[in-house]
């Protein structure tokens, strides 16, 4: 690894989403922090990275992330995904607490720490286990976990079917302050479904998994949130009518957050005509319809992070019938340049992207990442707005090939990654 | 809602034909054209009269090796597609596969590489999993022909195919036929390619008759009119089409009981009053007698159940012959 320089990122266009700002500026760093904005001619630099042209915002920051280790590490290592979430612009990622073994002792908290620490390419923060061995039937030892540095509770992709149990659940986490990360999806209701309930899956005879899932699981949260005084965030919210309920809780004052998938804002069910299983995800692509309602929602703030829900895969994990195959998309390195797709499109501004990328999944995670204040963590991305590339599944970093992008143009590709004023990732050109 | 559409981005339908629009593999009623399968059902009604000849044989496929994979259990599409093969002279070998061991151990990839090391020139697949036939055909050698023998809820399309021909050799003229189809639309892979198929074949009207527990919700979009009531689907219509009702399906959430469902569903000699007179009466077996229909109309003088047996065997010759037909085609010009 690099040593520690002092480094002055030089002409760049600096976007700062936490203040709003967006003007051509230096920006110097140095004992692994941003020390100043501006011309400041008395800063001596041991290294200057030219960024004429090029946007300089803040390490991006990813609510949902699978590294695969422990327990999986056929898919992916912390080594290795963290380093593909370098090369993808990000400097913190949060994983959910579905590891084998699971997050629900600080143990494996800690573990995970050491080998992030050990990798040493991306910040790596962990979601607690609301349930011992995400069960749903006792709820786990959360101050421990705490204590141990997870950042919040989250119930992975199981749920917690009783709901006096998730009420007690929700409470005790607001206890020691831990926000309550939830996927919203009915047991019953999404049983044995692999696609969106509707036309497509109707056609290909696949279990389809309905809109109702999501509905019913996010009215049942939004009434225990509401009734007990409790901060929760959605995850991965897929339907155009769970956005609105979500927008009528925060109407009435509700402490209620909501983060939806990258891909969601891109591919509908269209995209598994055709039965491609890189595809399939969960929860599963839906219509049109609900897709442009999310791309509003993050418009609007309703949504105020985009994650990239990264689920890396070996080849074999797609190698069946669709719903035989393991959902999930490898999504780090492609999470910017879609989300600066939806910026050349006209969906997002470009200041709002960045927001949903980096300060507001910081805010939600209660960490003060994602910015570019004078004093902050030198965590910084820098990236070509307008670079052309194609996406090749074999040239990701990620140990999972699994991406539906395949072969998809993009404009916009991170340059620079640098974390505490290190270079973590620089574009070597082909 | 033009009935004749098929949407062509949907399934299988890239992959089945070939560059010159000739069956390469047999996937999917949907993409097809209708010059297909109408090519499909003539090349069948050729072999109809087979089994009637002293020598049951054609040598056409002399030579090929034909595979029967079924990971799951059937009696009839089996034996079928057996005899199809045979009387087409190729050789045939039925490979059992029982979903579970093949779960426990080898991956579906790796069984169908293995038996492509055997030089089979077909495989004639029967799976549990929607999109299965899709999926080999996908991953197989270009020399190899896959053939749908049922996939999970998604097709039957040979199914399909000996229905149409069925009705064709009674009522030739579609564009004049109502069509209901009864029963679990919900969970038959038979249903939709029957769907498919009438609407490419251009029939007036296609009925759906079901509770709403076991329906599908957008067969709208297809032009499908939906009914929940018997009485009114079946008044005036030219062909029903029973569909099997599976034995878990009956005790759960999505009925209460056979019984019940034959007291509302079940096809009666009242009920069947309500149709044309001379209405056919059509059940893909096996049929549960006292839940889809009464023996009374089973054996019945307008029950053609079993003649679509019959009919399975040339249809699945006609689909054999000329997906393996288009592939010698292929090999020969790469010879010449």
């Amino acid at each position: 690894m690099n040593p520690v320089k002092r480094i002055r990122i030089r002409g760049g266009r600096v976007i700062d989403p936490s203040r709003r700002l967006d003007a051509v500026l230096d920006l110097c760093l140095a004992e692994k922090r941003i020390v100043a904005l501006g011309d400041s001619p008395d800063f001596e630099a041991d290294e200057v990275i030219d960024a004429t042209g090029l946007v300089v915002c803040p390490g991006l920051v990813d609510l949902r992330v699978y590294l695969r280790e422990p327990g999986q590490e056929q898919k992916g290592t912390i080594a290795s995904e963290t380093a593909a979430a370098a090369a993808g612009g990000i400097t913190t990622v949060c994983v959910p607490p579905d590891t084998v073994p699971i997050i629900d002792t600080p143990a494996v908290a800690e573990l995970i720490k050491v080998r992030a620490d050990q990798s040493d390419r991306a910040w790596v923060l962990t979601l607690g286990a609301l349930t011992k061995g995400l069960a749903g039937e006792q709820i786990s030892e959360m101050a421990a976990l705490a204590k141990a540095g997870c950042v919040g509770v989250s119930n992975g992709l199981r749920q917690i079917p009783n709901t006096l149990i998730l009420r007690r659940a929700m409470e005790y986490a607001a206890t020691f302050g831990l926000t309550v990360f939830l996927h919203p999806q009915d047991p019953w209701l999404s049983a044995g479904g692999c696609a969106h309930e509707g036309f497509i899956s109707e056609q290909l005879g696949l279990p389809g998994i309905p809109v109702a899932a999501e509905t019913v699981a996010v009215a049942r949260a939004l009434v225990l949130a509401e009734q007990d005084g409790i901060r929760v965030h959605f995850t991965l919210l897929s339907a155009a009518r769970s956005v609105e309920m979500v927008a009528e809780a925060q109407a009435r004052g509700l402490p209620i957050t909501a983060d939806v998938a990258m891909h969601q804002l891109h591919l509908t069910e269209r995209d598994i005509a055709n039965f491609n299983a890189d595809c399939h995800v969960l929860p599963p692509l839906r219509t049109q319809h609900d897709r442009d309602t999310l791309r509003l929602a993050c418009a609007s703030d309703v949504v105020s992070a985009i994650c990239s829900d990264h689920q890396p895969h070996e080849p074999d994990a797609k190698l069946a019938p669709f719903c035989a195959t393991e959902p999930g998309i490898s999504g780090l390195e492609t999470l910017l340049p879609l989300g600066l797709r939806l910026v050349h499109e006209g969906v997002l501004d470009l200041s709002t992207l960045l927001s949903r990328l980096s300060w507001q999944p910081a805010r939600i995670l209660g960490q003060p990442y994602g910015t570019l204040q004078i004093g902050a963590r030198a965590d910084i991305c820098v990236f070509d707005l307008h670079r052309c590339w194609t996406v090749d599944a074999a040239r990701l970093v990620s140990r999972g090939h699994n991406t539906p992008f395949h072969g998809w143009e993009l404009k916009g590709r991170v340059l620079h990654t640098l974390m505490e004023g290190k270079r973590v990732f620089t574009l070597e050109d082909p | 809602m033009n009935l004749q559409e098929s949407p062509t981005w949907l399934g299988s339908a890239k992959l089945q034909v070939d560059g010159k629009g000739r069956l390469r593999h047999f996937l999917s009623i949907e993409g097809l054209s209708r010059r297909l399968i109408t090519e499909i059902l003539d090349t069948a009604e050729s072999f109809a009269s087979l089994p009637e000849q002293s020598v049951k044989k054609v040598p056409l496929l002399r030579g090929k090796t034909i595979a029967n994979l079924f990971f799951e259990a059937s009696t009839r599409t089996r034996t079928t597609f057996e005899l199809a093969a045979k009387r087409l002279s190729a050789d045939v070998l039925t490979v059992n596969l029982p979903t579970s061991s093949a779960v426990k151990g080898e991956s579906l990839l790796d069984t169908l590489r293995n038996l492509e090391a055997m030089h089979i020139d077909m495989f004639v697949v029967r799976h549990g999993q929607s999109g299965a036939a899709h999926f080999i055909a996908s991953h197989a050698s270009p020399h190899v022909s896959v053939v749908n023998g049922g996939d999970g809820r998604h097709a039957h399309p040979t199914q399909a195919l000996l229905d149409m021909f069925t009705i064709r050799r009674h009522k030739p003229d579609f564009s004049a036929l109502v069509v209901a189809i009864v029963g679990d639309v919900t969970h038959s892979r038979v249903a939709r390619s029957q769907i498919h198929a009438l609407r490419l074949l251009g029939v007036r009207e296609i009925r759906v008759i079901a509770p709403r527990t076991l329906l599908l919700r957008h067969l709208g979009e297809l032009g499908v009119r939906v009914f929940t009531n018997p009485c009114e689907g079946l008044k005036d219509v030219d062909v029903i089409m029973m569909l099997r009702l599976q034995r878990e399906r009956m005790d759960s959430a999505m009925l209460p009981s056979g019984l019940e469902f034959f007291h509302v569903y079940g096809l009666t000699p009242e009920k069947l009053a309500l149709a044309k007179p001379d209405a056919l009466v059509m059940h893909p077996g096996p049929i549960n007698r006292g839940v889809e229909m009464s023996s009374a109309v089973a054996d019945g003088p307008q029950s053609v159940i079993l003649q679509q047996v019959t009919h399975g065997i040339a249809i699945r010759m006609a689909v054999m012959s000329l997906c393996l037909g288009s592939h010698a085609a292929g090999r020969e010009r790469l010879h010449e």
